[in-house]
């Protein structure tokens, strides 16, 4: 699908034409991300980071395809090979910081993609399958991200997956015998870490494969923008290729530039130091911590400190910890007011900044030791983070006030639209296609 | 439906959460957290600049130098370096034959096996080995230095502060001008063990490996105080955990100098090709 006004494939070259009529893929291409993609000319820097994150994907598979060449995935010698990697591997240093600091630049690129969907309620009708499929495709990257992490085999590889497996014990009846199936035995050891390499090699895959679903998905309404109204004439577009291309190609230098002032000269920076360490069963880290970008959600955790009731502190915090991201799936209907963009809507844009600020609250308290005043700390922010998209939203949506949008996309840019005068009635109708 | 169950499970998690955070406050209104010796006795490292701690900083050989000479005359009787081989030495500039004269003469051997007759016995090291495993009978496991400056917060200055840092703990007083004892009469370090400040829980299974100036001569004529000596074999076991570092940082800058030149490049195409439709 597409606007009628999408330029059409016209192959000159007649090896193109002779390809097109038998496997159109340069067609294919030229819909999805050339000039046959008419994508709103309004869009801001904000856009750029689904480009980044599927160019951060490719990455971590090149990266990591190569890495697996010479990763042994074995709990006898899974820590030697990795120092192998770095010190007898040509380049091999590089890779694995590469890829190390690659997941922590996915991460970034992921968290300000979602929270641009945040403020843009990108997820609202008619882009909620886009939305469904990218909370798919973060859960894929935090289980990916899980496992990879374990693979060095180091103290904190060892005592997170002991930490995060344990939590499926919580669960009442099932719960032991759940973990132990999953690590193939009583504590993390060479079934566990086998297991993980194989499911943290697939999962990439897999997640491509998702990634080409919130494509498809995406090129059915086309992109939102941040205006959060629809396009309705052609000159609220521009053509993806040249426009996107060259806008996504500088963000993709800036992006560079920071993942390789990491690499070269910051690797262990978001790492931990327990983890050139090698794994030890009888030896416990004063403080286990996992990687930053799931701090949040281990503040979640361990915000549940007494037992409710009659369920377990413990069952309590991972249920949260996995509601924090489920809500998510629910959110084009907690959240179903008119108007999209957070720039039209006063009071949900006083909260969407609250939950930014209460999300990086959680994040310190996450990465801190379970002390006050971080545990308090995390149960005010993790109340609010709940009330925040169970609550709030539903109410803010119903009673909230928008200010008036623009006319059209065009007329926010060049402050008019002629089409404004010739053709009212375009206002009350969503884009055909 | 979602409109109607969302706010009774917002409400649930909530309502359990001021639950703990109830029950965590009243607690800590009720009852005083206990001072513990650690919290208010250990040392965090002191800042000591090494040269190859910024962006533009490479390792200085002598130094790595004379810290492999700390480290073969002192911490080698009891801890290994399992990921370096001799040959890794010619990065901090020993020649090939050096290397050849420090493999050979290293006191602890390569382990041999002859499978056909099962016998276990020793040959020199060659220089293509792994510093070899040394065996330690006394109290604790001595850990493998190889990585321990990226193993430890605070990292090389981690290392030299503990080295350097050892203390007598009778009468040791913290900045507040607490004494240590009689603050805590219990902390005192069991037999065995030797009281550092600047070890997580105060007291470690490792005697101070530097007691005296002048403990190792160093050749190129630097005076070997403990301190000084402290400093160099941190550096050198800086590059034991990270040989690739000078080559790494060298390599940043070219990718950095592209990377600015492109992306340069990129913001003038993109202004370029917008320049029709703003």
């Amino acid at each position: 699908m597409s606007f009628p006004w999408a330029q059409e494939y016209k192959p000159v070259n007649p090896l193109m034409r002779y390809l097109d009529e038998r496997l159109p893929l340069p067609r294919f291409v030229y819909n999805a991300v050339g000039a046959g993609y008419p994508v709103p000319r309004n869009l801001n820097y904000m856009w750029n980071f689904g480009v980044l994150a599927g160019f951060a994907l490719v990455m971590q598979i090149v990266t990591g395809i190569v890495l697996a060449m010479h990763y042994a995935a074995n709990a006898g010698v899974a820590f030697d090979s990795v120092e192998h990697i770095m010190r007898d591997v040509n380049w091999g240093w590089m890779l694995r910081y590469g890829h190390a600091n690659g997941a922590s630049m996915f991460f970034i690129v992921i968290y300000i993609h979602i929270f641009r969907g945040f403020f843009y309620s990108s997820y609202k009708a008619p882009r909620e399958m886009i939305w469904l499929l990218g909370v798919v495709i973060f859960l894929l990257v935090m289980a990916t991200a899980f496992m990879g992490y374990v693979l060095p085999w180091g103290q904190m590889s060892f005592w997170g997956a002991k930490v995060i497996t344990g939590l499926f014990s919580a669960i009442p009846f099932v719960g032991e015998p759940l973990q132990q199936w999953l690590l193939g035995g009583f504590a993390p050891d060479n079934a566990a870490l086998n297991r993980f390499f194989s499911l943290h090699f697939l999962l990439p895959f897999v997640t491509l494969g998702v990634i080409i679903l919130h494509v498809w998905a995406l090129h059915i309404p086309g992109s939102s923008n941040p205006t959060g109204i629809e396009v309705k004439t052609e000159s609220d577009t521009v053509p993806f290729h040249p426009y996107y291309t060259a806008k996504d190609g500088f963000g993709l230098g800036v992006f560079l530039i920071v993942y390789a002032s990491l690499v070269f000269f910051a690797p262990n920076l978001l790492g931990h130091p327990d983890n050139y360490i090698p794994a030890n069963p009888m030896s416990t880290p004063a403080h286990i911590v996992p990687e930053w970008y799931f701090w949040p959600f281990y503040a979640i955790l361990r915000a549940f400190t007494y037992d409710f009731f009659i369920i377990p502190a413990k069952l309590m915090g991972v249920l949260a910890m996995f509601s924090a991201i489920l809500v998510w799936f629910f959110l084009p209907w907690l959240d179903n007011g008119p108007v999209r963009s957070g720039h039209y809507r006063p009071l949900f844009r006083k909260f969407f900044y609250l939950l930014v600020i209460d999300v990086l609250v959680l994040g310190y308290c996450g990465g801190a030791p379970a002390a006050e005043p971080f545990v308090m700390i995390s149960q005010i922010a993790s109340m609010y983070y709940f009330l925040h998209f169970l609550v709030i939203l539903p109410i803010v949506a119903s009673i909230e006030k928008p200010q008036p949008l623009p006319f059209s996309i065009t007329e926010s840019v060049l402050g008019k639209d002629k089409s404004a005068v010739l053709r009212p009635e375009m206002s009350s109708t969503p884009a055909t296609a | 439906m979602v409109r109607l169950f969302g706010p009774l499970v917002g409400l649930f998690f909530a309502v359990a959460l001021f639950w703990s955070f109830g029950n965590g406050a009243y607690v800590a209104m009720t009852e005083e957290v206990p001072e513990t010796a650690e919290e208010m006795f250990h040392k965090h490292p002191e800042e000591v600049a090494f040269s190859f701690d910024s962006a533009m900083g490479t390792f200085d050989k002598r130094q790595l130098q004379r810290g492999f000479q700390v480290y073969k005359e002192v911490c080698a009787n009891c801890h290994s370096l399992k990921h370096v081989t001799f040959r890794d030495l010619a990065a901090i500039g020993y020649n090939e034959a050096e290397v050849k004269a420090i493999a050979k003469q290293w006191p602890s051997k390569a382990q041999t096996f002859d499978p056909k007759t099962g016998d276990r016995g020793e040959r020199t090291n060659l220089p293509s080995d792994p510093f070899p495993a040394v065996y330690y009978a006394g109290q604790g496991v001595p850990p493998d230095l190889s990585l321990i400056t990226k193993a430890r917060h605070g990292g090389p200055q981690y290392v030299r502060s503990l080295l350097a840092g050892y203390a007598e703990q009778e009468g040791y007083k913290n900045e507040q001008g607490i004494e240590l004892l009689k603050k805590f009469p219990d902390a005192k370090t069991p037999d065995g063990l030797y009281f550092n400040p600047y070890f997580a829980n105060l007291n470690l299974a490792m005697p101070a490996p530097l007691v005296s100036d002048g403990q190792v001569t160093y050749s190129d004529g630097t005076s070997a105080s403990v301190k000084q000596m402290s400093t160099d074999v941190s550096a050198f076991l800086a590059w034991t955990a990270e040989p690739k570092l000078d080559k790494r940082k060298q390599t940043g800058w070219a990718v950095l100098g592209f990377l600015l030149f492109a992306t340069v490049l990129a913001y003038f195409a993109k202004r370029n090709v917008w320049s029709n439709v703003h």
